[in-house]
Parts: structure tokens; C-alpha cells; sequence
């Protein structure tokens, strides 16, 4: 049995907020041109996972490596071009516009030598056309809808020209056509060659976009591989908590999540997925 | 967009230069531009005398300390990511205020030299703890602003409890602890101004990583910048700024909260544009206070730092009022 090839692993990780530890002894590996969707409950560790393969948190204990080193010895700026991120955290400046949000994107090609560049416009104009934010270039981000909001957020992620890509519920607070919007973008970034890893709460938009899945709860991953092998009723009673059917989705053939009817006993235990 | 950031410069430096005339022609005794130009250059008439003996080091240390506050409150309120956030809130500009009235009534210091590195003792130790408290792995902006205004509380409270309790040497801390330029002497100048110098070469160095933390820590992670450097680095820049511009001329409020949201209503949330028009705008302000503190009350005078107040409170409601209107 070979395992596919991963840029991005981690072993032995145990990661913790201040004293609460989240996940103990985790082994992990991001499939090359994947996109792989993590999913599971909330509060099971799956977006401090994230945080910890992009390094913006520091493991108590294990390592992430990302092509073959240490990810805490790369250098900041050479891993922002390498690796980027989309927190949930993110604030907009106030006041600031589409394109120049989508500018800053581009600060691990800059230095105080290196100021703005034509090759600088041309990526964040490249980055808002992949997006569809163009239109939007000289608007004030306050004023965009949640699902235009996003798609800037992801325009500036873009212009930092990583081959890999992490973000973290890019469809949360979204309505439901927005989130496929911003899904189906994903997915065309995926296809043009990106590796993808999104935090998703959806398990039936993960099982259909996902290209590798990875299961967590309480901070352990449960399963892991294609969706059609990982989204079992047993597995998602298992992850969620949740008495289900799984067919296949009429649309795509991926596996389809149908909640139990709430007649059905354990129905008390149901966790909410949204 | 170069040509409306030439312009705008342009405006902002003939803007200065033209406040700048005024605060040398307007006093006790007024001076035409002629006599203006004469009391700068020919050193045989009585302009000259008022000019170089007054006017002009009261005028430059408006001009270096306006920058220098105006500079720090921008830096403050995106190193907090809070609007709110004003050179008093982390209450870097009462330590230095409150070390400096320490060495007035207890040490018997009177001289800037001694000031000057009293209110950086003050402003560091300040920015240190505010550090250990509000600062550290768990850091928020939230947190550090709460800290900040701890801090601030308990030392004003001791400049105050020091005021009042030393009556020798209420006189000259009185004057000093309201913002004045009044005893402004060209020595004054040359020393500050070193300081404030390198505050703005690191300040204005710290633009574009601010601009990164400006959207949470994450994100300037995710971008390449370090966010404790960064943040470690602004409050030094901060501490310089204003412990130089409290040890000059007591500590001024307002100026560094409200020049930063006039300017980035102008200029937008880029702090590469936001904290050198900050530097520029802030002068401006200060001396028109300044001249109009000479004019208000002849003979006497109205400090300085009691008239950005007066004229700076109004004009800011109303500038917060429109803008809430604007955005609902």
C-alpha cells in the first residue's frame, strides 16, 4: 500500500489553547492536489488543526512539515508564497476597498526594496477575475454582500500565489447559493492545479466537493479517504451523533446525508449540522 | 492616483507652511509678512529678536510635536485595531506625565534634559507592563486597550494626587501638565527633535506590516508578518513619540484621536498614506490652536493644549455624527 504523496504532513501533534488541549498525538497528511475538506462537530479541533498546518498555531507538541521540512524553520515571508490561509477571523480595514484588500494579498512579494510592481497589478487583477470580484474593484468592502465578501477575501488569498491553499469555513454565514458559489469556486481552484484544504460544517457539501475527507471528533481523526468510503450511516452516527441514511446524490453520485425522521428513539442525540 | 496623491501632499505641505507664517506673525506683537521675512533673515531689527527669540522655536516644536502625537495616535489606533484608541488610552503619555511630575516635585528637576528621559522611563515602563497585562501569547486588541485604560486611571490620578499636594511646584507643573508651548526654546527643539525623528523612520517603517495585522493576526500571519514583532516595535515607535512630545510640552490630548480619523477619511484605511499625512495634519492643527491661544484671551494666553481640546471636541462629534449618518 503507497500512500499518495504529501507536501503538507503532520506527526505527533498536540495542540492546545492555553492549558485546554485540543488534539493529542494527531497524524495527518494533505494529499497533493487534493481538495480535502475536513469535517466533523463542532468544537472537535478541526479548525485549530488547520490554524496549526498553516503555523499560525504553534503545537505543544509534534511537527507539521511542509515539502520535506520543519514548517516552524521556514522563513515567514517564503512560506506566505508558499502556503496561504483564510482564517474566519479576518477584518476588513474600514473603509477599505475591494481592490486594495485584495492588494495586500501580495505583501510576502513585497519588501521595503520591493514596493508595488506591474507583475503586482497584474496578479490582483488575475485574482479578482478568478473570483468574479472585478466589477467590484473599486467598491468599499463594507458595502458587499456576505457571498461578494468572500469571494474578495478568497481574491486576496489567491494573490498571494501559493500552491497551496487552507481555508478555514469559507461558507459559513452564507446563504445556501453562496455557499455553493464559493464552493464551486474552491473547486475551480482545486482543478487548476491547487492543493485545497477547507474546514467545512456541511457534510453533504464536503462529501460532494471533496476529493479526500477527513472525519473528526474530540480531536481524533475518526476516518479518512474518498467521500464514497469515509460517509457511512455507521460513521456519520459515529462522527455526529446522527441516525441517518446515505444514498447517492442525484445530482452528482456522491454520497447524500438524509437525517433519520425524528420519530426514530435516539433523536435526542442529534447534533446540529448546518 | 499619483497625481491626486501629489496633489494632496502639495495641499497638506502649503497648508503647513501657510500655519506655519501665521504662528510667526501673530502674538503680543503682531508682524506684517514683511516683517515676518525681515525678522527671519536681518538680524539688526526688533522682528528678529521676537522671531528668533520666540516665535520660531515655539513654531518648530509645534510642528515636531504635533507630528510626533499625531503620528503615535494613528500608530495607537491600528496597533489596538480600536477607533477609539488615542495616545491616552494605553496611558503611554500619563506615565511619561507622571514620571516627569515626580521628577519636578520630588527630584527637583527642572530642565528638559531631565524631562526628556524621565517621561521615556515613564512611557517604556508604562509600555512594558501594558505588555505583561494586556500583552503576551493571549493578546487581543480588547485586552490591551482595558489594560491601557487601568493604567491610565490609576496615574492620572497620581499626576493629580502630586498637583495638588506640592504647592512649590504647582506653578510650573500646572502649566506643563495642561500642554503648553509657551516656554518653547530653540534648545527645547534641538533636542526633541532627534527623537521624534526616529519615531517616525520606525513608525513609517511599520506601515505596511500594521497594514497586514490591520486584518486580525491570523491573516498577518498567513501574509508573512509577524504580529508580537510588529506590535513590539509600534510601541516603541509610540513610547518615543510621545514621551519626547509629553517631556516637551506636557501632555496633549485629542490631537492624536482625532487627526487620524480626519485624515483617514480622506486618505482611506492604507496606513502607508494614513500615518505620514497623520505626521502632516496634526501641525496644522496644533498651531492654529496655538495661534488662536495667543489671540483669544489678550493679553494673556490660552494653552495650547486646552484649545485642541475646546476647538477639537465640537468639530469631532460632528464629524462622528455625519459619518454615523453617512454609514446608516
Amino acid at each position: 500500500m503507497t500512500a499518495p504523496a504529501s507536501r503538507l504532513t503532520a506527526s505527533g501533534l498536540t495542540l492546545a489553547y492555553d492549558r485546554r488541549v485540543i488534539t493529542r498525538d494527531l497524524d495527518v497528511a494533505v494529499p497533493d492536489r487534493s481538495f480535502t475538506v475536513v469535517v466533523g462537530p463542532n468544537a472537535c479541533g478541526k479548525s485549530t488543526l488547520l490554524r496549526a498546518l498553516a503555523r499560525v498555531l504553534r503545537p505543544v507538541a509534534g511537527t507539521v512539515m511542509l515539502d520535506g521540512e520543519r514548517i516552524s524553520s521556514w522563513p515567514a515571508r517564503k512560506l506566505a508564497r508558499t502556503l496561504g490561509l483564510l482564517p474566519q477571523s479576518s477584518v476588513a480595514p474600514e473603509g477599505i476597498t475591494v481592490s486594495d484588500l485584495v492588494a495586500r494579498g501580495r505583501y510576502p512579494h513585497q519588501g521595503i526594496l520591493r514596493q508595488w510592481t506591474r507583475e503586482d497589478a497584474r496578479v490582483v487583477a488575475e485574482s479578482m477575475r478568478a473570483t468574479g470580484v472585478e466589477e467590484l474593484a473599486s467598491r468599499g468592502v463594507d458595502e458587499l454582500s456576505g457571498g461578494q465578501r468572500q469571494r474578495v477575501w478568497i481574491a486576496m488569498a489567491l494573490a498571494q500565489q501559493t500552491s497551496l491553499l487552507l481555508l478555514d469555513e469559507p461558507t459559513t454565514f452564507l446563504d445556501i447559493a453562496h455557499q455553493i458559489e464559493v464552493l464551486d469556486l474552491c473547486a475551480r481552484l482545486h482543478a487548476e492545479g491547487r492543493t485545497v484544504v477547507a474546514v467545512l460544517h456541511d457534510l453533504n457539501q464536503a462529501a460532494r466537493y471533496a476529493t479526500h475527507l477527513i472525519a473528526m471528533r474530540d480531536g481524533r481523526i475518526v476516518a479518512e479517504g474518498p467521500p464514497a468510503e469515509v460517509v457511512t450511516a455507521e460513521r456519520v452516527a459515529e462522527v455526529f451523533g446522527l441516525r441517518c441514511r446515505v444514498i447517492d446524490d442525484p445530482e452528482t453520485g456522491t454520497p447524500l446525508v438524509v437525517p433519520a425522521a425524528p420519530s426514530i428513539p435516539a433523536a435526542s442525540d442529534v447534533v446540529k449540522v448546518t | 492616483m499619483t497625481f491626486t496623491f501629489v496633489r494632496r501632499f502639495a495641499l497638506a505641505a502649503v497648508l503647513l507652511a501657510a500655519v506655519a507664517a501665521l504662528s510667526l506673525a501673530v502674538g503680543a506683537r503682531p508682524l506684517g509678512p514683511p516683517e515676518v521675512w525681515r525678522g527671519l533673515t536681518d538680524p539688526g531689527t526688533d522682528a528678529y529678536t521676537v522671531v528668533h527669540q520666540m516665535r520660531l522655536p515655539r513654531t518648530l516644536l509645534g510642528l515636531v510635536v504635533g507630528a510626533a502625537l499625531g503620528l503615535a495616535g494613528a500608530l495607537m489606533q491600528s496597533l489596538t485595531r480600536n477607533p477609539l484608541g488615542d495616545p491616552g488610552l494605553l496611558g503611554i503619555n500619563v506615565g511619561a506625565a507622571a514620571a516627569v511630575v515626580t521628577g519636578i516635585s520630588f527630584l527637583g528637576v527642572t530642565s528638559f534634559a531631565g524631562y526628556v528621559w524621565l517621561a521615556f522611563a515613564g512611557a517604556g515602563v508604562v509600555a512594558v507592563l501594558l505588555y505583561g497585562i494586556g500583552g503576551g501569547r493571549g493578546a487581543t486588541p480588547a485586552r490591551l486597550a482595558l489594560a491601557g485604560a487601568a493604567v491610565n486611571a490609576a496615574l492620572y490620578a497620581y499626576v493629580s494626587a502630586v498637583e495638588l499636594l506640592d504647592t512649590a511646584s504647582l506653578d510650573r507643573m500646572r502649566f506643563w501638565t495642561v500642554g503648553s508651548l509657551a516656554a518653547a526654546q530653540t534648545s527645547t527643539v534641538q533636542k526633541v527633535t532627534p527623537f521624534v525623528l526616529v519615531g517616525v523612520v520606525l513608525a513609517l517603517a511599520l506601515a505596511r506590516p500594521l497594514n497586514a495585522l490591520a486584518m486580525g493576526d491570523d491573516t498577518a500571519r498567513a501574509l508573512g508578518a509577524r504580529p508580537a514583532l510588529v506590535r513590539g516595535a509600534g510601541i516603541v515607535a509610540v513610547t518615543l513619540l510621545c514621551g519626547a512630545a509629553t517631556a516637551a510640552c506636557g501632555p496633549i490630548v485629542f490631537l492624536g484621536l482625532m487627526v487620524p480619523h480626519l485624515v483617514r477619511a480622506v486618505v482611506g484605511p492604507d496606513l502607508r498614506l494614513l500615518l505620514p499625512y497623520s505626521a502632516l495634519a496634526a501641525p496644522v492643527l496644533m498651531l492654529v490652536a496655538d495661534v488662536l491661544g495667543r489671540v483669544v484671551a489678550r493679553p494673556s494666553e490660552v494653552q495650547v493644549g486646552v484649545l485642541t481640546v475646546v476647538l477639537g471636541g465640537p468639530f469631532f462629534l460632528y464629524f462622528v455624527r455625519r459619518r454615523k449618518a453617512a454609514a446608516l
